[in-house]
């Protein structure tokens, strides 16, 4: 018995060549976007929402305040805003996924590990990318925000990459809960989590204890690099990039080991 | 084992909770062969697919595709799969997701030949949300054999199609166990094994309850079945020769025999009072029920003696 199972093993290990393998990344990656592209029903309230919130509180409600004021609203509403496209945009279709059975046919099949995850992440990133240009334009044509061409794309950079750990979030919660439970789920994390890190408001107006906590969560360290980006902290950066660097690895650790085991 | 398995479950056990989906099951699929696996709902057999898709583990003992871990994407390369319910992308269009699957694969079949074998030819260019539960499944179909598997998997395939898709799809899996692809059939229509298997596999709470040919299944109740009023004695008939049970049920007298011809005759012979005479012939689904209905009562019973 031994040696027939190692004779079909020689035979399957007989390989697909590397380029082969990345063209099935590539057709993935292309057919997660199209699919997206063609339904905006779904991504289209994930990138306004934010957009939305950005207009009423840190357009409208927050006129009266300075320039300053204005650069840091914008950041942090950025901040607020990329993370919906990952925990929504990555959580909940991988949430829906698992519970149509895509996913499951997914696993049977020979699909490159991780190449149905990429094709997501690609998309949150793109989503990402538009939230950042839709506050960009508000804050420069009805704020009148001030902001050099570079601190504009470095806080375009900083949220097309900070999607990232929240995607990480966003499909750990989506292979823990399956389908139409995500999206509360999601906002219990989302919005709280906004607040405790000082999206909404800025930190210093938080009760001193919230203030000490705020480490603790992600998206205060993706706000320290976006009013970076906007020239509003000059304190180092490496520290928070590290720590969501570590954040999205471990979880996205985590999740990717539950889909393989699990589904 | 022999190195014509393509496929193996060894005494494969999976629970869920209380209940034992799988209770030690060995199943072999050799290579070429079309194997269908019957059972009635919570047999086991969805349990059996997903333990050898590699989609969950076995609590105990062991699955193998190709000698190796189902999770091995290398083992997965060799099979194609269709599933009983996948909700694919709606807004992809055919050609998209046949060109997905197949990017998949190191040696996929031809884009045209997997369109015309498949029988899809005339909905490439069709959004899959757009059409018909029947037309989704012959694209599923042929997303499962793009790949030029070595085996496939086809998880109730023929369910939604009419039956000129189904002999269609019938024709299809002909070809493909012609060409040497060996095809694990899980279905609940009896004709369907009848007419595509080589060897049958009934499931039931969890356990081998048959395995075999068709005809070696349609032996084990290659009975007749008589149905009659009459006075005559149940427990003399049932030692006629050729007789292989006669008992009273419900003031008829129903006589299963092997030579129904025979037993008939005798019985007009010896009863000329005898009315309403019904002879029928047991098919796979009465052989099938029959073996079920066995497993399941005898599980009652040691149920009933555990207690």
């Amino acid at each position: 018995m031994q040696t027939a199972s190692s004779t079909t093993a020689s035979a399957a290990a007989v390989g697909m060549p590397r380029r082969r393998v990345l063209g099935a990344y590539l057709e993935e990656a292309r057919s997660e976007c199209l699919r997206y592209l063609r339904a905006p029903g779904f991504l289209l309230p994930v990138m306004l929402f934010p957009a939305m919130f950005y207009l009423l509180f840190g357009v409208l409600m927050a006129r009266s305040n300075g320039a300053d004021a204005a650069r840091y609203l914008l950041a942090s509403y950025g901040v607020f805003g990329v993370m919906s496209p990952g925990l929504f945009g990555f959580g909940v279709s991988l949430a829906l996924e698992r519970d149509g059975g895509l996913l499951t046919f997914k696993r049977a099949l020979p699909m490159p590990p991780g190449a149905y995850l990429l094709g997501k992440m690609l998309m949150a990133m793109a989503a990402a990318g538009v939230v950042i240009l839709l506050l960009l334009a508000m804050a420069l044509s009805l704020d009148r925000v001030t902001l050099a061409p570079l601190q504009a794309g470095a806080l375009l950079l900083t949220g097309m990459l900070g999607v990232l750990p929240f995607c990480a979030l966003g499909m750990f919660v989506g292979t823990l809960i399956r389908g139409q439970g995500a999206p509360g789920m999601l906002n219990l994390i989302y919005l709280p989590m906004s607040f405790l890190s000082g999206l909404w408001m800025p930190l210093p107006l938080l009760p001193a204890f919230l203030q000490r906590i705020a480490p603790v969560w992600p998206s205060y360290h993706l706000d320290r690099l976006a009013l970076a980006a906007v020239g509003m902290n000059r304190g180092p950066l490496l520290v928070h990039v590290l720590v969501l660097a570590g954040f999205a690895a471990g979880l996205a650790l985590l999740a990717a080991r539950r889909l393989r085991r699990h589904g | 084992m022999n190195d014509t398995t393509v496929a193996r479950l060894a005494a494969a056990v999976k629970r869920y909770g209380p209940l034992t989906a799988l209770d030690g099951v060995d199943l072999a699929v050799r290579r070429g062969e079309l194997l269908a696996l019957l059972g009635p709902n919570g047999a086991g057999k969805s349990t059996s697919v997903s333990l050898l898709l590699g989609l969950i583990r076995p609590d105990t003992g062991r699955a193998e595709l190709f000698g190796l871990d189902p999770q091995r994407i290398e083992a997965r390369r060799r099979i194609g799969v269709m599933l009983q319910s996948a909700n694919l992308p709606p807004t992809l269009r055919v050609c998209e997701l046949l060109r997905l699957t197949m990017s998949y694969y190191p040696n996929p079949r031809g884009y045209d030949e997997t369109a015309v074998l498949a029988g899809i030819a005339d909905l490439l260019l069709r959004p899959y949300g757009k059409l018909s539960g029947g037309q989704q499944r012959r694209v599923q179909f042929a997303l499962a054999l793009c790949g030029r598997p070595e085996l496939l998997f086809l998880d109730e395939p023929t369910v939604g199609m009419d039956i000129d898709a189904r002999q269609k799809l019938w024709a299809a899996m002909r070809a493909l166990v012609a060409e040497g692809c060996a095809v694990v059939l899980t279905t609940h229509y009896l004709e369907e094994a009848d007419a595509l298997a080589q060897r049958v596999v009934v499931l039931g709470q969890g356990r081998v309850l048959s395995e075999g040919s068709v005809d070696d299944l349609r032996k084990r109740v290659a009975l007749t079945r008589i149905r009659c009023v009459s006075d005559l004695d149940a427990t003399a008939i049932a030692a006629w020769p050729n007789v292989a049970s006669a008992m009273r049920e419900d003031g008829y007298l129903r006589i299963a025999t092997a030579q129904a011809e025979a037993v008939v005759r005798r019985l007009l012979d010896a009863d000329s009072a005898l009315g309403e005479l019904e002879v029928q012939r047991a098919g796979l689904a009465e052989a099938f029920t029959e073996l079920t209905r066995d497993a399941a009562e005898a599980a009652d019973a040691d149920q009933r003696e555990a207690a």
